[in-house]
């Protein structure tokens, strides 16, 4: 059964622990700033929004590669980037509407949420269970993709 | 069915493959122009640094990528078309018979209209036979000088830069990469280059290019020599600017903008403006001809209007909706969004949808100049309408989901307006993700 990270921003306390294990699994640093998931704090609100690739259907950053460096892992759902492909251009950092392609300038390549090969580090290291990996149709990934369909640039007729 | 597509690039070949896709019994075949399988020339700068091989710049990699999904790939250029008959004539001789046909021949290089323009050491950069010739001439220490400082022209400022050149840039318009920068982030990227080393010389044209001692005196001595005239001599090639310098260069690069491949349709009845026509379903006015990439003018997602839109993920939109729609799935194109990232020896740019700002609307900025970092933001209401960046690397496609998601920003517009950074907390927080 295909699983995806189901995030509850209520459950989140900040402490900022899956950046620390993304980056450290990735990058093999401990670098918040190399975290291919990233938690946004709202002041206002009181609230923190861990936030990464929903692996969406629509895949917008494998389509605009343009040297099919992007591909999909059937097992997990991910699209992963291949970075002896990845050319460095950057197009589906912009292509991206939920901006989470990033360009990382010291390898020249793009970086994006995995979901580590199906045993996302991010999720065992929330202490709290705002991150966790699960059966894809309980989270609350959809919103997101409905969402996405909305921008979708060629919507069935 | 019997599918014929005119143009091997990004757009035919997503073409190519959603019509295997969707209509798997389809007779599908693709007619690219030049002898290299299907590549990308985004790729191009990444093959003058060598950081990759010429089959790095592949669309497809595995070999036989094409013949597995049956389709049919032809060396060849079509010559005419007999539209009523639904028939091509190609240049090898051959006739093909189509029910379904796509053009998608992309653009050229325009040919700035000068002297000596044609001379030996005088390239586009565009094909890959043209990225042979740049590897060749552009050896370290050889003196080049690249007209047009557009996307084109700064893409492969780096990998000159990198392979060792003596760089000059000459860009008729106020700014670098005037096309897609504002006055404030084109002149940035001025600066960036010329504290490089890089010779940048805007608001300035290019009067014409002349052989040092002249066409045939070299011919003739490279002749004797045994040399071919493009290698035979150092800093062959003067080019005279308006601004009464003249550069000395072994290697002249011209890159001064593109035009649509549409000069085989004249005669035909297939509707041009400044590119082929095309509704919502990337349909021509002729019923079975549809139109998809450069060469293609379709809706543009921010005015409603028709442009061109030469960029990659715009060819790759229009090939799989043109694809769909030749194949009978009914599929409406939204339009396509105005959008370029661009790398200048490391210093990261990009631009999205209305960038230049709406009439009535507002916007804000920020900026620090010693740092290379800019970012602008432009609203019509409480909805992001388009956007510049300098130095933005991180979460920067956000700002095409704000824009074509039409992301009403309520009470977030202020927040933006007070620290334009804050666009992933905007878009999770009116995506209700918060």
């Amino acid at each position: 059964m295909q699983r995806s990270l189901h995030i509850d921003p209520e459950k989140c306390t900040g402490c900022l622990q899956c950046e620390m294990a993304c980056s450290l699994e990735n990058e093999k640093v401990f670098n918040i700033a190399k975290s291919r998931i990233k938690v946004f704090t709202f002041h206002e609100e009181g609230r923190f929004v861990p936030y990464t690739c929903t692996q969406c259907d629509e895949a917008w950053c494998m389509h605009a590669c343009p040297v099919e460096a992007i591909q999909l892992n059937k097992l997990t759902g991910a699209k992963v980037v291949n970075e002896s492909v990845c050319v460095g251009c950057k197009v589906c950092t912009i292509a991206c509407p939920f901006g989470t392609v990033n360009y990382n300038e010291d390898s020249g390549k793009v970086i994006k949420c995995d979901l580590c090969g199906g045993d996302p580090e991010c999720a065992k290291a929330c202490p709290t269970s705002a991150i966790a990996y699960i059966d894809a149709n309980w989270t609350g990934l959809d919103r997101m993709r409905s969402w996405a369909a909305r921008t979708d640039t060629s919507a069935r007729a | 069915m019997q599918y014929a597509i005119i143009g091997a690039g990004p757009a035919g070949v997503i073409a190519a493959e959603t019509l295997r896709k969707t209509d798997p019994q389809g007779s599908i075949v693709l007619i690219g122009g030049e002898p290299e399988p299907p590549y990308s020339r985004m790729a191009i700068p990444y093959l003058l640094i060598e950081r990759i091989p010429e089959t790095g710049t592949y669309l497809r990699h595995s070999p036989d990528h094409f013949q597995k999904q049956g389709i049919e790939i032809r060396q060849d250029r079509v010559t005419a078309m007999d539209t009523p008959n639904r028939r091509l004539t190609l240049s090898s001789g051959d006739g093909l018979q189509y029910d379904r046909l796509l053009i998608a021949t992309g653009s050229r290089p325009i040919k700035l209209p000068v002297p000596g323009i044609d001379l030996p050491g005088v390239h586009n950069c565009w094909t890959l036979e043209d990225a042979r010739h740049i590897l060749r001439l552009a050896q370290p220490g050889a003196k080049v000088v690249l007209i047009g400082a557009g996307f084109i022209g700064c893409i492969i400022l780096e990998a000159l830069a990198e392979r060792g050149v003596d760089l000059s840039v000459v860009e008729m318009g106020d700014r670098m990469v005037p096309r897609m920068m504002n006055q404030t982030a084109g002149n940035l990227i001025k600066r960036w280059c010329e504290a490089k080393g890089i010779q940048v010389h805007t608001a300035t044209r290019v009067k014409g290019i002349e052989s040092r001692s002249g066409p045939g005196f070299l011919k003739r001595v490279t002749g004797v020599l045994g040399l071919d005239a493009e290698s035979g001599s150092a800093n062959a090639l003067g080019v005279e600017l308006d601004n009464g310098h003249r550069l000395q260069a072994d290697l002249v690069i011209s890159a001064t903008g593109v035009q649509p491949n549409s000069e085989f349709l004249k005669g035909s009845s297939v509707e041009l403006e400044q590119g082929i026509l095309v509704d919502n379903r990337l349909r021509t006015n002729i019923p079975e001809i549809f139109a998809a990439g450069d060469v293609a003018q379709g809706r543009d997602f921010s005015t409603g209007g028709h442009q061109v839109h030469a960029i990659q993920p715009t060819a790759s939109d229009h090939g799989r909706v043109a694809a769909l729609n030749m194949a009978g799935t009914d599929t409406l194109f939204q339009g396509s969004f105005n959008m370029n990232v661009l790398d200048t020896l490391g210093l990261i740019s990009s631009s999205f949808g209305l960038w230049m700002g709406v009439e009535g609307g507002d916007s804000v900025e920020i900026c620090s100049p010693e740092k290379y970092r800019y970012l602008n933001l432009e609203f019509q209401e409480d909805v992001m309408v388009g956007a510049t960046s300098l130095g933005l690397t991180q979460h920067v496609g956000v700002l095409r989901g704000l824009i074509q998601g039409r992301v009403k920003l309520g009470q977030w517009k202020d927040r933006l307006k007070r620290d334009p950074s804050r666009l992933m907390e905007a878009y999770l927080a009116q995506n209700a993700v918060l």
